[in-house]
Order: C-alpha cells, then structure tokens, then sequence
C-alpha cells in the first residue's frame, strides 16, 4: 500500500510541470525547496526535540553562498559544498546554547542568531551588496544539460530533495535516529545509558542546519535575485509552521507542511477576494487546536481507531 | 582486591540543607547491597551523585579504584555502570525492542560506524536475548508508552542490563510492581548475579524485597548512614527502627 502511494506520488511530481502553467511551475518549485528546508528542520526538532527559530538564517546562508559564488562564475556544486560546510560548522556551534538551556529559551536564543545573521545580510554591503540585493544569479549546466529552463530547474531540485529525503530517511532510521529520538524523549534518562546527549544535541542542530543550507543553494538560483528580506524571521517563522503544521518528527511532515504553507494560499487566493490569508490563518489555527501533532498526527489518530 | 565501588565522605548540600552528609561505603564484587532509609533520607540524592547527575559538594566516588568523581553520566555507563531511576524513564515511541537496541548501542562501534552501519548497532541479537530473559517476548513490538506500569518497570531494569554492566545501581525496582511480577523480577537479578558476577545496589522501601534479596543492608538517615550489616542485623537495630518509626 505504502509503496503504491509513494509510486503514484512520484509519477505526479514527474507529470505535474508538463500540465502547468510557469507561475504553477515556480509554485512547485518553492514548495520543493521548502520542502528541504523544512525537513533539515524536522530533524533539529521533530527527531532530536530541540527548537530552533534559526532555519531560515541558514537558508539565507546557503542562498549567499550560491548567489556571490556563481555570480562570479564558480559551479553551482562548489557552493554546495561551501554552504553545506558553513552551516554545518554554524549549526554545530548554535548548538552550544542547546547544551544549556532548552525550550522557550533556547528559541530565544536562535531566534537571536536569525536576527544577528539577517542583519549581517542587510549591513555587510561589502560582501552581501545590503539591500540591493543579488542579481542575475545562473541556474546551473550538469554534464551539458542546462537548468535554465523552469521544467528542468524544477527536475533538479526534485533530483536533490530525493538524495536529501533519502539521506534523512536512513539517518533517522539509524541509531542515530533512535538516539534522537531518545534524546528528545529523555535526556536524562539517554544520558545515563551511555548516549552521548551533548555530542547528538550538536549533530542535530548541524544536520538540521546544513539541509537548510541545502535548500538556500537550490533558492537562490531560483528566483535568480536575492536580497536580506527573504531569509528574515518571517521565513524561520514560516518554516515552523511546516514542520508544525505537517506533523513533528513524522518523516512525511515536512512534505505535507510545506504544501500548506507554500500551495494553499495561492489555491485559497482563488474566489476569496483578498481574504485568503484570513481563511488560511484561521485553517491554520483551527489544525492546531484539533491536533497539536499535525496533520500526520491527526491521519495516525483516525487510523487507529 | 579493590572493591567494585567505593565512596569516600560523599556530601552533597542543597543551599542551606545537607542531604548528604559525609557518607563512606564500599561495594565488593558480586554483592547485593541494599540501600534503605526512610523519605527524604538522601538516598536518591546519594545515586545521583555517585553516577554524575549531580556533582557532590564533597567526597570522591571510585570504580575498581579509579576516581570517577564528577563524570557524565553517559562516560560512566561505558566504564559499566547501570541504573534505573526512580520514576519511570522508558522512551514511549520506541518499542520495547527499540528502547533495549537503544539502552545497548552506544556500546558498539564508533559514531561513524553507528550512521553507516547495521540499523540494530550489532546489538540485535542481545536485545532479543533480553526480551527473551526478562519475559517481554509479546510486547516486543509494542510501543514501550502502551505497556502496563508494571511491564514498563520491567522494560526499565532490563535496559539498565543491555550493556553487561559489572555495577548497577537501581532505585526503586518494586515501586509499582505486583507480588506476581516482583518475584520474576527477584528471580531475574539473582539469575544475572549468579551468572554475571554482577554488582548491584538497590533503593528500596519493599522491605520484604530488600531482605530477601540483598546480601547486607545501609541504612541512611538524615544523609547520613545509621546502620550497616546483613538484613537480620539491620532488622532489628534500635537505630533503624526508631528513625522508621520514629520511636
């Protein structure tokens, strides 16, 4: 059953470009990006249980790389390699508070490293040109084949959320998965049957923070311009709400969040005259009240019923 | 032959009050010393301070004569030390199987080989041994959060056993336990004890418990340790029952 709906869904993200328009093209585009982001997310909290306001700074970090990289003519897998560097390294140290406090607290101090990095972003012109922002940032060749096209943009970054969902699905799946999960369920209690808390507390937040490095490398070539607004809190905020709202430590969570996030407010834009952000908000809102779990909570209440 | 587990003037003092105040003991190899005291005793406070939850105010902690004073707890339970907490502390999402592959794997390999390797850590095969051993052989599968309070009890000591420890330091294994269960549960650390040559200290208010398991019995009272000796010496120290009794 499992494998017939992963079948019928990956034969409709490969059929579903060829039947929309350009502006649908650049929705399911996002949504892939996003996608990635969140599940980098998912990982830091979902898995390991540890709150993170900062994804989006890594995102920003990751579209830098790739923007001021290309921009001056290096391959697009040298800015992966970069970013996904960067934001392990940075991810691992925005760990340390991690080790100290937790809950609320700890979301106020990433939420701190978020400001600090967008106002890096806004203020340092000399490396991030500020406000300008960065333009004509190139879509990548790979062996010949040009992305320069929406179609196969969005078949590239399809290409790499399917190495990154795998990627996950094995280390969540591991014992380091399982230690995750321990560690999100029990610290104290993981510590004391030899789980090295500190040392996965500082690999899930590493982990988490170099997918979202990922998916800024695959953003910025994307919208081919990028400036500091588009990775400031809004966006962590943004990404919360996918891993939220798609379901906290479930695997598929952060595929479904993002559609929500990113493809329900344009679908509700249709017909609602302006309001659709009011009804998006207030489905939103509803969800959380009725399952606190997400909407793969809600399917695995109904299904054991 | 340097005793398994020594604390020497342990103290632990909680701003204005000692919950622990100057308590020395030895444990010798393959002994079951029991730990008993009325609430508020200092026991727990006394565990948590020998396997580095807490960081005693005073005093050393020895393992086979080597200072441990002060380390983590995860880096003791690698020299080979276990325990169970007062509380319950399963991990309710995993499976009974998971939350004993989990209680072992840290053991095994390093942390490269424990991303890229097998997904049971190599410890699969020990972990089926222990379902088998502690008779949770039905729940397997289940989700550790679906089992009863008692079978959970059960899950809990069994992990603290996972990694082959030489010591292992329980506080409260009967809390909660039917009659029923609690004497598979006897019979299960004497079984490890006879094999294993393992040392054990237990936390205990089941008296019937303490007694019929333990080779000698502590009694601490007030964080300090009023009496020492086999349970029928213990048993019947004016001390003891007067800090129980309080006559």
């Amino acid at each position: 059953m499992k494998k017939v709906f992963f079948a019928v869904m990956l034969c409709s993200l490969v059929a579903a470009p060829f039947a929309l328009k350009p502006y649908g093209i650049y929705l399911l585009t996002l949504w892939v990006v996003m996608t990635i982001a969140a599940i980098g997310l998912n990982l830091t909290l979902g898995y390991a249980g540890q709150i993170s306001l900062a994804q989006g700074a890594f995102v920003g970090i990751g579209a830098y790389s790739a923007a001021l990289l290309t921009t001056q003519g290096w391959p697009l897998w040298c800015a992966f390699l970069i970013a996904i560097a960067l934001s392990l390294a940075i991810g691992w140290l925005l760990g340390y508070p991690a080790l100290r406090v937790q809950h609320h607290y700890l979301a106020f101090v990433t939420l701190s490293f978020a400001t600090l990095v967008y106002l890096m972003l806004r203020n340092e012109e000399w490396l991030t040109k500020g406000v300008y922002g960065v333009s004509n940032i190139p879509r990548p060749t790979l062996l010949g084949w040009s992305t320069k096209g929406a179609v196969e943009f969005y078949f590239f970054c399809l290409g790499i959320l399917a190495l990154v969902s795998i990627a996950t699905w094995w280390l969540v799946r591991s014992p380091w998965g399982r230690a995750f999960t321990a560690l999100r369920e029990n610290a104290i209690r993981a510590d004391s049957l030899g789980v090295d808390t500190r040392r996965y507390t500082l690999m899930a937040f590493a982990f988490g923070s170099a997918i979202g490095g990922i998916a800024g490398v695959l953003y910025a070539p994307m919208v081919q311009f990028i400036e500091p607004t588009a990775f400031n809190l809004n966006l962590s905020l943004n990404l919360l709400l996918m891993v939220m709202v798609g379901g906290t430590g479930y695997f598929l969570g952060p595929f479904l969040g993002a559609a929500v996030s990113v493809l329900l407010p344009e679908w509700m834009r249709f017909g609602s005259e302006g309001l659709y952000l009011i009804f998006y908000a207030i489905a939103v809102m509803a969800l959380m009240a009725v399952c606190p779990t997400g909407m793969l909570g809600l399917a695995e209440r109904f299904l054991k019923r | 032959m340097n005793p398994v587990l020594e604390v020497r003037d342990l103290a632990k003092v909680f701003g204005g009050i000692s919950a622990v105040n100057g308590v020395s003991f030895e444990v010798h190899e393959g002994e079951i010393l029991g730990l008993i005291g009325p609430n508020g005793s200092g026991k727990s406070t006394l565990f948590n301070c020998i396997l580095g939850q807490l960081a005693p105010s005073a005093g050393q902690v020895r393992i086979d004569g080597s200072e441990i004073t002060g380390m983590r707890p995860c880096q003791l339970n690698r020299l080979g030390v276990g325990r169970t907490f007062q509380l319950l502390q399963v991990f309710p999402q995993l499976t009974v199987r998971e939350n004993l592959i989990l209680a072992g794997q840290e053991h095994k390999g390093s942390m490269w080989s424990r991303l890229v390797g097998r997904r049971d850590a190599g410890v699969g095969a020990a972990a089926e041994r222990m379902i088998e051993f502690f008779r949770l052989g039905t729940l397997a599968g289940e989700k550790a959060g679906a089992l009863s309070y008692g079978q959970q009890k059960l899950l809990d000591v069994a992990m603290a056993f996972m990694a082959g420890p030489r010591l292992v330091l329980l506080d409260e294994p009967a809390g909660g336990v039917n009659p029923t269960m609690l004497a598979g549960l006897r019979e299960r650390l004497r079984e490890i004890n006879a094999a294993e040559h393992a040392t054990f200290v237990v936390i205990e208010h089941n008296m019937e418990f303490v007694m019929s398991l333990c080779t000698r019995v502590l009694v601490l009272d007030q964080g300090a340790i009023i009496a020492e000796g086999t349970p029928e010496q213990v048993r019947s120290n004016p001390a003891v029952i007067e800090a129980y009794l309080g006559h």
